[in-house]
């Protein structure tokens, strides 16, 4: 009896690697073949194997009909940057509410948490409203311009999602754990609050910043709702808005294929690299509740 | 404090503001771009909304995902994580695949899969191989009656690995000696299950529950690029409504009031939920 049950999980869990594994497999695969041959390999198991007319053609399609280049670019950038500024005003954030006392520290801490629970999407389009009146600067040489509107720019697609009250929360539960013994011996050596911020409390929170870094790099990488509303310029779209309209070209699919593998493999190899430090931080998002 | 000012002025701009706006714009006729001021309508916006039939049916396609994925999903991931939370060899290695969708974007999955759901596509295929061409399947997409469900089926395969990782998170902080003392009572299988797991992981369901719930309300990305709400209005959602009133014909009153519907809608059912699991926490 226990045996048949063993077996049944063995079946069953090889089984569920195919069921998740073969569309990636096949995205991967086909993006080296021309639609002819992926239309004849479908129904057999060379749908997932590099055979036949196996050809860069389809990249090279697809640079030639679209700026793919740029945008990826333009993706990596805005992740980058959001990612950086991400941990850097978080953790300074939490390092406030964890560390020093003072007025209003309490306040600030019950409306971060409260703010957890309101969707992105509630407020999204009176946001894109709201940022066509925002102001920003623009140098024209030696002079600066003073301009109104942030739509169709880069710093609209980064702002908004530096400051998240979820990346706060996981440094201040962090920091929480580490002894303030160290800020006391930091601070008889002379350090101030940023000393300590920094030479203290940031070196030993890696485990925090790498749970912030991927939390903060996923939704920015896969943006979608947001560049779709506020970008209308091709030369400044991110990649998953930039592949949704190449989707309405109706160009072939061994060229959206390839596309896709181009902006999903860059992600993937990173999680296969960093699997332990991704699944931990998703983990980490799991227990908020 | 200097040092949270920097967050907090981005919070206040980014979030507090737009926040207020939603609900100060709904009561108004503001434009995306227009060169007159916005004014005030009163209740105009919400009596249109509820006049609306796109607007019922986008309410009640939204029910109809998430009364489907939410219990089906979390139920799925507990099955998935139990399958590979026992001690097989090589159950990094499932943990990984399965989990591969989750760090995939919903864009490129969403293409991927109407691929597979194209009415010569792979799925049709293996249908009539499988029927002996006694039935070859539908346009899943393109088919009013099959393109919420295709829909459903393509989004719980994408973010089951993530709530299959919740479930592990939450498996793993039974203690071993629970289940060794249970066993030595003479309890086994789906009794250890019901007596041990099952309760222990309150707190784990509560917050699976209500992290579906809130993402199936907010369906948006796999409409916008499969369907675009069709065919005949059959997978148009709210959010889908809001964007597409806000964004592509610029109302912004109109798409405020459609949010803080979406906003009442969400407190409502998690409200709820924090409601009936409470006294299991």
């Amino acid at each position: 009896m226990a045996s048949v049950a063993k077996v049944a999980g063995r079946v069953v869990r090889a089984g569920l690697v195919v069921v998740f594994a073969f569309p990636i497999v096949f995205m991967l695969v086909s993006s080296f073949k021309p639609d002819a041959q992926i239309f004849a390999d479908m129904t057999s198991l060379r749908a997932y194997l590099p055979t036949g007319h196996v050809s860069l053609d389809n990249y090279r399609g697809v640079f030639e009909r679209v700026p793919a280049a740029r945008m990826l670019l333009n993706s990596i950038g805005i992740s980058l940057i959001t990612v950086v500024l991400g941990i850097l005003i978080n953790s300074m954030a939490a390092f406030a509410l964890s560390r020093v006392r003072w007025r209003g520290r309490q306040v600030v801490l019950t409306a971060l948490i409260a703010t957890l629970i309101v969707p992105f999407e509630t407020f999204a389009l009176p946001l894109v409203w709201w940022v066509n009146k925002l102001p920003w600067f623009e140098l024209h040489g030696f002079s600066l311009a003073l301009t109104t509107g942030w739509l169709d720019t880069y710093q609209v697609q980064i702002l908004p999602f530096v400051a998240n009250a979820f990346s706060i929360y996981l440094f201040y539960q962090y920091f929480s754990t580490i002894p303030k013994d160290l800020d006391e011996a930091a601070r008889m050596d002379g350090a101030g609050w940023f000393g300590i911020y920094r030479r203290v409390v940031m070196p030993l929170s890696g485990p925090a910043v790498a749970t912030v870094a991927i939390l903060t790099f996923l939704p920015a990488w896969n943006s979608y709702l947001w560049p779709l509303m506020v970008v209308q310029t091709e030369d400044l779209r991110p990649v998953m808005v930039g592949i949704s309209y190449f989707f309405q070209l109706n160009v072939s699919w061994g060229q959206i294929m390839a596309y896709a593998s181009m902006i999903t493999v860059p992600v993937l190899a990173l999680f296969l690299a960093f699997q332990r430090a991704f699944i931990a931080s998703i983990a980490s998002a799991g227990v908020k509740g | 404090m200097a040092m949270v000012s920097p967050a907090v002025l981005l919070l206040l701009v980014f979030f507090a503001v737009p926040v207020g706006l939603a609900f100060g714009l709904a009561f108004t006729n503001a434009r995306l771009i227009s060169p007159r001021p916005a004014h005030f309508v009163g209740a105009d916006n919400f009596i249109t909304l509820f006049g609306d039939s796109q607007f019922w049916k986008s309410l009640r396609n939204t029910a109809y995902f998430a009364v489907v994925v939410v219990p089906v999903q979390a139920g799925l991931a507990l099955v998935l994580a139990l399958l590979v939370n026992a001690k097989v060899r090589g159950r990094n290695f499932f943990r990984t695949v399965y989990f591969l969708p989750v760090v995939t974007s919903m864009v490129v999955i969403s293409l991927l899969w109407e691929f597979i759901y194209q009415p010569d596509g792979p799925l049709n295929k293996l249908i009539s191989t499988i029927t002996f061409d006694h039935w070859h399947g539908t346009d899943w997409l393109g088919n009013p009656s099959t393109a919420m469900p295709a829909i459903i089926v393509m989004s719980i395969w994408q973010a089951v690995g993530f709530h299959m990782i919740v479930w592990l998170a939450g498996l793993q902080t039974i203690p071993a000696e629970l289940y060794e003392a249970a066993a030595l009572d003479g309890a086994s299988g789906w009794r250890l299950f019901r007596t041990i797991t099952w309760p222990t992981l309150a707190a784990t369901r509560t917050f699976i529950l209500i992290t579906i719930t809130i993402a199936a309300l907010s369906l948006f990305t796999q409409i916008n690029v499969m369907t675009q709400g069709g065919p005949l209005d059959s997978t148009t959602t709210v959010v889908y409504m809001a964007v597409r009133t806000g964004y592509e014909q610029q109302s912004t009153g109109y798409a405020a009031a459609v949010s803080l519907v979406f906003f009442v809608l969400v407190l409502t059912v998690s409200g709820i939920q924090r409601f009936l699991t409470r006294e299991r926490d």
